[in-house]
This record gives structure tokens, sequence and C-alpha cells, in this order.
């Protein structure tokens, strides 16, 4: 995407300010191209004529006019400032939104595709970069322009034959300003590269500091850092060793320049072809002049460095959503009936690279299925099919009768609860968090669920109880205890079906059984898919299914998959061992 | 002590203390600063008389030229030229100056932030497990970001500018008081007006970006926790929810930010059009002198002085726009000193692991080859003699007591021992204590009561760093660093080589998928092992355990994301790895535990039971109801 695309798509109602400040930054430009001009008048003609006269009235005139258009200016100015951040944070903001909004359409392939870290440095570096392009841009980018004419027609007005200094003047200024750019920015890329690992290292250390410290390894850490801190400074000096040549090389042609404007106006002043006072408004527009240029030329410089923040916002707002509800989306699910009908899966939709292969399952509303499987082994992947997480490769899959592609997604979601693997809770109380699953569940109905999730008791023996708040990511809880919160969130859904994925992990023995226990009396009617590494959490279901590498190895009963299959049997001497 | 603001987050709450602290750092670069300021003076210095000598070259070449030429004498422009040549030369050896002092000062800021990263890293590394509990990522994250960024432009930018408006100032003056003293007051006089409304739209703007900070803060910590937890988002349908929530917090951004970029940009055209609004009143007193005294002032010296008052007021708004970026430079500065005074993990150890071995008389002597032997080297200050103790792994617990906040204890008076060799297990529910156990051993945190002895040593005794290396741990949260399969198996060794790593590697029945990987052992692991599966992530931390080879092993719910039938095949691996150390296994699965020596259960923080497996089935106690727990549903 352009950047003028991107600021015509998200600038909104805010594009009136954007359009108004170049207007207000030409009064600005106008009045200040303007006063050299007044000043050149009081000398050459106000205070002459005054110190002739004793008449004061010339200098009042152009004094008074001169702070007139300083006020003027200053107003202008400040119009200016309150437009572009008015317009540029809008703007920000509207961008931002569109960016959150889109990354909510995103299905789990989607998701996938950009890690975590990279989609928040997109929401909160590059949008600001972007936004501070845009301060920039609807300033400058009208301002410097004109600025250039202007002062280039008041200067030509002056004495039109030194204008001659700036044919010299602005082509090497240019030259050497693309020069530098040119040399710098891919030194600057190096350098951000340099920085991000050096950063990189640093959030490792922290997430890490415990097998750090574990491995007594801070000296090792400390060398690998002083290596990565010694890069950055290396290539930070190499690129800034190249943008340092900016200032002095702008010094000089400004002052080159003005030597010149004294040399051939000097001549005239003799020849009676100019007057002293335009010396000075001259030299003031010479460095008007070459100011603007410098500004262009840092305008061009945030293109530039803008342009891969754009790029990598361009990637997420025109990342299209893998899954989406059909046009007539049906919006009711019939009951919790789940059928895999040859069901292939592939994460790439690759035939040939499958996760899942022909999946076979027909699981009545109701039933309790467990599901057993070595790491590997696709159940997560296979349970995540359900709900419409990920979309089949090949076959059908059906729930509640109907393909699950013909449902709303919401309708389909909200009736297919899922507790993951990889939980998490929010910040806010642990009421707020519950009520994720059912905003208007009544708190009778938040106790209910906690007492079947066994949430209900360590709940209370918090200072806070319901009220306790959880922190960000929801730290101020143990694991087990997350798990727990997690179930009762999803209890509360009231769904057709519950896929608990591993879910009790960190949760004890009895009091999984106890969980396991309350969902069955409670949710009689709904199809409850557990996935357990512990072959007590799924023993007593309806049906076990033994996933083998993406593959239905058996289904049946405990008793069945005891007499028939090996790898159950296996699994189940691996955790009886040693019992009577 | 200045007064502080309630809740400035921007000003630094020490500016004095801080900035003084910040000049020890430049104190290496003494001579270099010096040169800097010498090339700014010259540069200034150089600016400052080329606006003066315009007036010399009106007045001495230009005016007498031109009376020569309307006398109709010949006109030499020579000597002119000369004089301009020499100006350029002049100018010329400005901008060398100008180039010299940024060259230097990027050198200065370049490595000043170099030292400051390491030392703010180096002491980082050496805070105790409590400094990480008690702040966020993002937090500690933002010294080596925001900070080190601020005070970056503050050294390469703010400072060097900051000087050079001070020398213009007092070069200008210098040149105003020799043109004429009385304007030169004038000019003086409206000096504090500019001070005054720069100060007041500093302060409000201050307040504003306070104000933005926060905003920022929360909608960041929004956006990062949101996108964190997107599965969850997506599986309870909570987009539209978030979107809303969302859109409140990035209106509280825009509403903020708007106001504070305002003021804050509003500075510049505001001291711009000041310096006119002085330069048409200077002109006006001037042309009123002139009028009233032709001998006291004359056009010459008003034209020479009026571009003064501008090279006199442009420093000022360049200062006082400097003023903010030092302000919150040092602000910055101020947080990284804050973690740099963070108390280190107090160690006042003296008891080291050294190589031992036994002589003929079956004494225990140090040696520097790898024997496979170890000892604690125990020097007693009293005779100056020293002793060896061979490290065993006998580990002592006597009525130990602790909590992680002092009104909070979460161990009661706990005791138990671990003979060399013995597996020691810890069952109980979550929040029980048992992590919090194996934290006390390596000594992550300190405790509040009674005594821990390793083979007879109190820990207090022993080096943390030795008494560490002494004990092999596989983490709940297996944490995998950037960099190979292999570096990250060799974190537990450094000196380990590729065979005792592929060793490592089957002992925990990793080398089988590691050798599925695309680059085998070279294949790259990022972002913390995401590439990985839980499981293999599990694996591979004991791996890192195993080729460590320590005396005693700690296993923190090590298996509790592998499955049981590869945690069955690993259990021949496993048992090699313990055999003849001691381990404490920590395990919700009670299967993983089953063959320990011992078997404690906790519960809130107490031993309720203790004994094998067969001893605890036959007390009947929760080790029974949590053993035959599971099958009472069969």
């Amino acid at each position: 995407m352009k950047f003028s695309r991107i600021l015509k798509n998200y600038s909104g109602k805010y594009g009136k300010y954007l359009l108004l400040c170049p207007l207000a930054m030409i009064g600005e430009v106008a009045m200040e191209t303007t006063i050299p001009m007044m000043t050149a008048n009081l000398i050459n003609e106000a205070i002459p004529y005054s110190r002739n006269t004793g008449d004061l009235s010339h200098v009042l005139l152009y004094g008074g006019l001169m702070v007139l258009m300083a006020i003027a200016s200053m107003g202008f100015g400040m119009l200016g400032s309150y437009l572009s951040s008015k317009g540029a944070y809008g703007f920000g903001r509207n961008l931002r939104q569109a960016l959150f909004e889109r990354v909510q359409t995103f299905s789990f392939k989607n998701i996938d595709r950009f890690s975590t870290a990279s989609l928040v440095t997109r929401l909160t570096t590059d949008v600001n970069q972007i936004q501070g392009t845009v301060m920039m841009v609807v300033r400058m980018a009208v301002r410097s322009p004109i600025m250039l004419i202007m002062a280039l027609v008041m200067a030509l007005r002056l004495q039109p034959a030194l204008v001659t200094i700036l044919a010299v003047a602005i082509p090497v200024l240019a030259f050497a300003i693309g020069l530098i750019m040119k040399l710098a920015f891919p030194r600057f890329q190096i350098m951000m590269k340099k920085y991000d690992a050096l950063n990189a290292s640093v959030q490792e250390n922290l997430i890490a500091i415990r097998v750090v410290k574990a491995f007594v390894r801070a000296r090792h850490e400390k060398e690998k850092f002083e290596a990565s801190a010694d890069d950055v400074t290396a290539t930070q000096r190499a690129a800034e060793k190249i943008v340092l040549w900016n200032g002095p090389i702008m010094t000089i042609l400004m002052n080159a320049s003005i030597v010149a404007v004294l040399y051939l106006g000097g001549q005239r002043i003799v020849g009676g072809t100019m007057l002293e006072g335009d010396l000075s408004a001259f030299i003031t527009y010479i460095t008007q002049i070459l100011m603007a240029l410098m500004m262009l030329s840092f305008l061009f410089l945030g293109f530039v460095l803008s342009r891969a923040s754009i790029a990598r916002l361009s990637e997420v707002l025109e990342e299209q959503p893998e899954i989406v509800s059909p046009d007539q989306p049906i919006s009711t699910v019939a009951d919790g009936s789940i059928v895999f009908d040859h069901v292939n899966f592939s994460y790439q939709g690759d035939p040939n690279n499958l996760v899942l292969t022909d999946i076979n399952l027909r699981i009545r509303s109701g039933e309790t299925v467990g599901v057993i499987g070595g790491t590997g082994s696709a159940k997560t992947t296979l349970v995540s099919l359900i709900p419409r997480l990920y979309d089949i490769t090949s076959g059908s899959l059906q729930v509640g009768g109907q393909d699950v592609r013909k449902y709303d997604i919401h309708a389909l979601r909200d009736q297919v609860a899922m507790v993951l693997q990889k939980n998490v809770l929010f910040s806010g109380t642990i009421k707020e968090n519950l009520r994720w699953g059912d905003e208007h569940a009544t708190d009778e109905e938040i106790f209910a669920a906690c007492q079947a999730a066994a949430a209900d008791d360590f709940i209370r023996s918090f200072p806070e109880g319901y009220d306790t708040d959880l922190g960000q990511g929801g730290v101020n809880v143990s694991g087990g205890q997350k798990q727990r919160l997690c179930i009762a969130r999803a209890l509360l859904k009231k769904p057709k079906i519950m896929i608990l994925d591993d879910a009790t992990s960190a949760v004890d023995t009895a009091t999984d059984a106890r969980i396991r226990q309350a969902l069955r009396t409670q949710m009689a009617d709904t199809t409850k898919i557990i996935i357990a590494q512990r072959i007590t959490s799924v023993m007593d279901a309806d049906h076990i299914l033994v996933l083998d590498e993406g593959k239905v190895a058996d289904y049946g009963t405990h008793e069945e998959l005891m007499q028939r299959s090996e790898i159950y049997r296996e699994v189940y001497t691996s955790q009886q061992k040693g019992v009577a | 002590m200045p007064p502080r603001g309630p809740r400035a987050i921007q000003k630094p709450k020490n500016a004095k203390g801080t900035f003084t602290r910040l000049l020890g750092y430049l104190k290496a670069h003494r001579l270099r600063l010096i040169l800097v300021s010498l090339c700014i003076l010259a540069s200034t210095l150089i600016s400052t008389t080329g606006t003066y000598l315009i007036k010399t070259v009106v007045d001495d070449y230009i005016l007498p030229l031109k009376d020569q030429y309307l006398a109709g004498t010949s006109v030499d422009f020579g000597p002119f030229l000369r004089f301009l040549l020499m100006l350029l030369l002049m100018y010329v050896a400005g901008a060398a100056a100008q180039f010299f002092y940024n060259r230097m000062m990027m050198m200065v800021s370049t490595s000043t932030l170099n030292r400051l990263r390491k030392e703010m890293f180096d002491h980082m590394e050496d805070l105790p497990i409590r400094y990480f509990d008690q702040r966020t990522h993002g937090e500690i994250m933002s010294r080596y970001t925001n900070d080190t960024d601020t005070l970056r432009e503050f050294l390469s930018q703010s400072f060097p500018q900051a000087v050079s408006s001070a020398f213009s100032i007092v070069f200008s003056l210098f040149y105003m008081v020799r043109l004429n003293v009385w304007m030169t007051l004038l000019v003086l006089a409206l000096t504090p007006l500019m001070f005054f409304i720069t100060a007041t739209i500093g302060k409000k703007s201050g307040a504003n970006f306070v104000a933005q900070q926060k905003a920022v803060g929360a909608l960041n910590g929004y956006i990062e926790e949101t996108i964190e937890g997107q599965r969850v988002v997506q599986v309870f349908c909570h987009e539209e929810k978030a979107k809303e929530a969302f859109e409140e917090k990035n209106e509280a951004v825009r509403v903020v930010g708007t106001r504070a970029n305002t003021i804050a940009s509003m500075l510049g055209p505001i001291m711009n059009n000041l310096g006119h609004i002085t330069y048409v009143i200077v002109a006006l007193v001037g042309a009123v002198l002139i009028v009233n005294n032709p001998e006291g002032a004359s056009l010459g010296m008003l034209i020479s002085f009026l571009p003064f008052t501008r090279q006199f007021s442009q420093p000022i708004s360049n200062l006082s726009q400097q003023f903010n970026i030092i302000m919150q430079a040092l602000a910055g500065a101020e947080r990284i000193f804050d973690l740099m005074d963070e108390p280190v993990e107090a160690d006042d150890g003296y008891v080291t692991l050294v190589r031992a071995k036994k002589d003929e008389q079956g004494n225990i002597i140090e040696c520097q080859e790898r024997t496979g032997m170890w000892a604690w080297k125990h020097p007693h200050k009293a005779d100056g003699s020293v002793t060896y103790t061979e490290c065993k792994g006998d580990v002592v617990f006597e009525n130990v007591t602790f909590g992680y906040v002092p009104e909070k204890t979460v161990l009661h008076n706990i005791s138990l021992y671990a003979r060399p060799g013995e597996k020691i297990a810890f069952v109980g529910s979550t929040g029980a204590g048992k992590t919090t156990i194996t934290n006390l051993i390596n000594r992550f945190y300190d405790i509040q009561g009674g005594k821990i002895r390793y083979d007879g040593i109190n820990i207090e005794k022993i080096k943390k760093d030795d008494l560490r290396r002494s004990l092999g741990m596989v983490l709940q949260d297996t944490h995998l660093f950037t960099g190979t399969v292999k570096e990250n198996i060799r974190y537990g060794r450094l000196d380990a080589t590729d065979e005792d790593i592929v060793k490592a590697a089957k002992i925990a029945n990793a080398d089988f998928f590691i050798s599925h990987l695309p680059d085998g052992y070279d294949t790259m692991l990022t972002g913390d092992g995401a590439n990985l599966s839980q499981g293999q992530r599990q694996l591979l931390a004991i791996a890192r355990a195993a080729v460590a080879d320590p005396p005693v092993l700690i296993l923190d719910e090590a298996t509790s994301s592998i499955d049981t039938r590869t945690e069955a095949l690993i259990e021949k691996g496993m048992d090699e790895l313990m055999k003849g150390r001691t381990v404490f296994v920590i395990a919700h699965r009670l299967s993983t535990v089953r063959n320990s020596q011992a078997i404690m259960v906790l519960e809130n923080g107490v031993i309720i039971e203790r004994g094998n497996h067969e001893q605890l089935l036959a007390q009947q106690g929760k080790y029974y109801q949590l053993y035959t727990g599971m099958f009472e549903l069969s």
C-alpha cells in the first residue's frame, strides 16, 4: 500500500484537519517570507526617513505591519500545530482501530502466520511511526515547497541576477543529501536489526532468568549481551558517521552562498543597482530556500523510513481472514452431535503433508469422548476443527447435522466451548473474566459454574473473593487455579459441545475427578470431548479415541480398548505400573 | 531536595544527582569533551562573528567602494574579494569544527550508551529473582529501549545544542554590547518574557505528556494482552467486546495525544514570532534613538545590531525546546540508575565446589582433571585450614519457614532429609508449596527460619554459583534460548562435546525428534523455542540438565507435557540419569513418583505424610486417597 492510499483510507473524519493544516502553513509561510521584505523596507526606507525628518510615522507603519504579521504568523503557526496534531492523532487512531479490528477477524491460521510480538509492534511502534510521518507531511509537504517558491519569488523581485547563486547551491545540496541518504539508509537498516536482536536478548533473559540462575550462566549471558551491544554500537557508528556530514555540508553551502551574495550584491550596491537593506533580506531568503530544501530531504527520509512500517501494516490490513461465515448462515446449532467423514487436514492445505488422515467418527449428542495419543499425534488439531478454528482440507465435518462451514461462525463457536491447552486469563477481576462465558450471567450462575470447576473454594479463600484482580495475563493465580477458572469460564457458555484440551494437566487427580463428575451430572446433554494425558481422565468416557500420528488407531470403550488396542494398553500400564 | 510533583513520571526526582552521576560516565571522555567544547566554541564564535563581520563588509568595503564609484575614482574590488575569501575560509573552518564536534560527540554518546547498556545488563543478571517477580517485563525492557533512546538523543543532539546555544547567547551579547549598550539592555529586558512563556508552555505540555504516557501505556498493555490471548478471544466470540474496549482506550490516546502534541508544537511558532516582535521593538527604539540622538546611535550600528536580536533570541528558544528533552533524558537516566542501584543477590558464601579425587590414603584432595567427583572446599577462618567434604547430595531441611512476603508464610516448619542417591518426591495440590521447596534449595529465595544443610554444610555458607552448579534443574516452565538445538543443550555445560550432547539427548529420548528437525542438532530455535511443541521443549530441558551432570537433580513437573508413552520410553534414560544422584521430583502424575524412596505429601505448606509408596498406601491417608481416587471411577 502506498502512503497516500493509507492516508486517504484512514484519515476519515479527521481528513479535514489534515487538509486544512497545509492552508494554515501557507499562511505562516506567506508571513515568514514577507517579514524579511518588511525588514528591508524598514532599513532602506523608514529608518533613514525618520533620521532625516525626525518623523517616526514610517517606522511605526512598517514596525506595526511587521508586528501584525508576526502575530498573524504566530496564529497560523499555532493553528497549524492544532490542526496537524488533531489530524495526525485522529488518523493514527483510525489506523490503529482498523488494524485491531482486522486482527479480530483473523482465524487461527492467520494468527499462526504472524507472531504475537510482531503484531504488537505493528499496532504500536509502526502506527506511531506513520502517525509521526503524517504530522510532518501535513506540516512540511506543502510548507517547504511553498516556502521555496515564495522565497524564490521574493529573491527574484529583489535581485534576479543574484538568484543564479542558487543554480549552483541547490544541485550541490541535493546531490550531497541524496548521496548521504543512499549510503546511510542501508546502514540504518542493519543497525535496526542489531538493535532488535539486542532487545530480544534482554527479553529472553527476563523470561528465562530462572534458567540462567539455575545453570549459573550469568557470565555467559553477559558475554553474549556484550557482543550484541558492541554490534549495535559498531553499526550505529557506521550509520551515523555518514549522516554527520549533513550539518557541515549545509553550513558550508549556506555560508558560501552568503559570501557570494555579499560579493555580487556588494558590486551591485557599489554600482547603485541595489540597496544595503536588500542585502540582509536576500541573505534571509537564501537561508530560507536552503532550509526548505533541507526540510524536504528530511521529509523524504521520513517517507523512506515509514515505508518499512507501511509495508508491515499493509501485510496485516491486506491479510484475508481464512475463515468467514457463509452468505446465508445457519444461526442455530441443533444438538451436540459431531460427524467426521473422511476428514483430512493439513496446516498448509497440502494433501501430501497431512496432519490428520482419513478421520471417521460419529459422536452422538451428549456423549463423553476421551482422546488419548502421544505427543504430536494431532489431538489438539482434531478438536480445533470442530469450532472451525481451522478448515478441513478434504472430507466433511458436521456439527448438529450440518456442515460446520454452513454456520454463522459466532453461532457455531457459541455452542462449542473450548478450553485451550495454552489458555489465558485477562486483567480484571475473576468475575469479569468468568463473564467472558456469558456476560449476563447472574452471580448464582457464576458460583455454580465455579463449584462445578472446583474453583469456588479457592476463589473464596482470596481476601476479595470473586472480585480479586487477576493482573495482566492472570499472573496472580497458580497454573492449576488458572485452568479451573478457564473451565468455569467455558461452563458459563452452557454450550452444546464442550472441549477440554488437556485442561486439567496442572490440577491434581482428585480435583480432576471431581470436575469430571460435575460435568457428567450437570451437563448431561452436552457433548464432552476430553483430551488428556492421564488415562484416568478418560477411562470413564462413553468412547475413547486413540489417535496415533494423525490417524484413528482405535475407538471404543475402556474395556474394548484394553482388549484390542495395544497402544492403549501400553499407555494404561505405563500409568498403572506398581499398583497392586 | 527540590519539591516533587505528585505523579510527575517524566520529571526526574533528583535531576541534580542524576546529572552529576551521568557526568561521571562522561568523565572517561574528558579529553574528547574538552575538544568538543572547544570545537563548539569555535563554531559558534565563527557564526556570530560572521554576522558581525557583515557590518564590516558593508561599512568598510561596500560603502567606501560606493563612495569611490560615485566620486568617479577607479574602483578596486581586490581587497573586498580577499576579505570575503578570508570570511569564506573562516566559515569552512567553522564547518570543520562543527563536523569534528558532531563526530566526537557521536563517539562519546555511542560508547557511553554502550557502557550503560552493558553495566545495566551486568547488574540485572545479578539481581535476585524477587526483583523480577515484582516487575513486568515491559517495565524492565523500557529501560533498554525508551530510556536509552532519550538518553541517546540527549547526548548526541541536545547536549551539543545546549552548549552551542549557551555560547551563542554569550557571543551575541558580547557583540551587542560592543554595538550599543542601551539597546542591549532593551533586548535583555525583553528576554524574561520569552522565558516566562516558555516555562508556562513547558509546564503545561509536561503535564500533558505525562497524561499521554499513561494513556499510551494503558493502550499498549491492552494490545499486548488481547493479541496474546487472541485465540481465547476467538473461541469465546469476544471480538466485538474487544473492539469496543480497544476503541475506548484508543480514543483516550487520541484525545490526550492531540492535546499534548498541540501545546508542545506551538512552542516553535510562538518563540519564532516573538523573535520577530523583539526585532521590531528594537528597530523602533533604535529609530527613536537615531532621531533624538544622532551622535549616540548611527544607522550602520542599527543595521548591524538588528540581526543580533535574532542571533540572541534563537538560541533562547532553542534552549527552551531542549529543556523538555533534557528533563526526559534525565528521568530516563534516573530509571536506569535505579535499576543499577538495586541491591544484587547477596552472597556471603565462602565454601566452593571443586573437582576432587581420593589419594592413596583415601583423603579427598583437590584436582584439575575431570574425575566425576566433586568436593566442597571449606576454608576455616579461625585457623586458616581448609577441609574438603565430598559433594554427595545429602540435603536436610530443619524446621524451615518461608514466605514470599513476610506477612504470608508459605512453608511452615518443614523438616525433611534426602540421603545421597535417593529420589524424593513432593506430591500435593497446586499451591501447596512444592516448587517453593526447590526454590529454597538453590537459594532463589532465602528462608526466614530454620536451616538447610547440604552435605552437612549450611547452604548459606556455600557460594551461590557453586551451590547452583551442583544442582541440575528442570523447571516447570521450559525456557529455551535463541540459538541452535545443540547450543541449547550445551547450556547445561559449556564445554560439553558434541558426543556428550548427543548422549544427553538420547537419555532424554530427544535424539529421535531432533534428528527429524530440518537441520538436526543445528536447527535454529527462535522466540523461546516456539517452533517446538511443549513436550519436545521439555525433552530438551531434560537433555540440558543431563549434560550438566550434577550430583543433585531437581525435576519440577519435568514431564508434565510429555505423554505417558513417551515418558515410559524415557524412563530408562531417566533412571540412568538419576542413578547415583539425589533427585527431587515434583509431579502431579503419581506414576512419575511411585518409585521414589520417600514421598512427601504437602498441604498448605505443611508436610502431612511421608514414606514410600507402599507405606503411604498402608497409612490410608491423603496419598491413599489421591492414589485410589484414580480408581473410584473405573
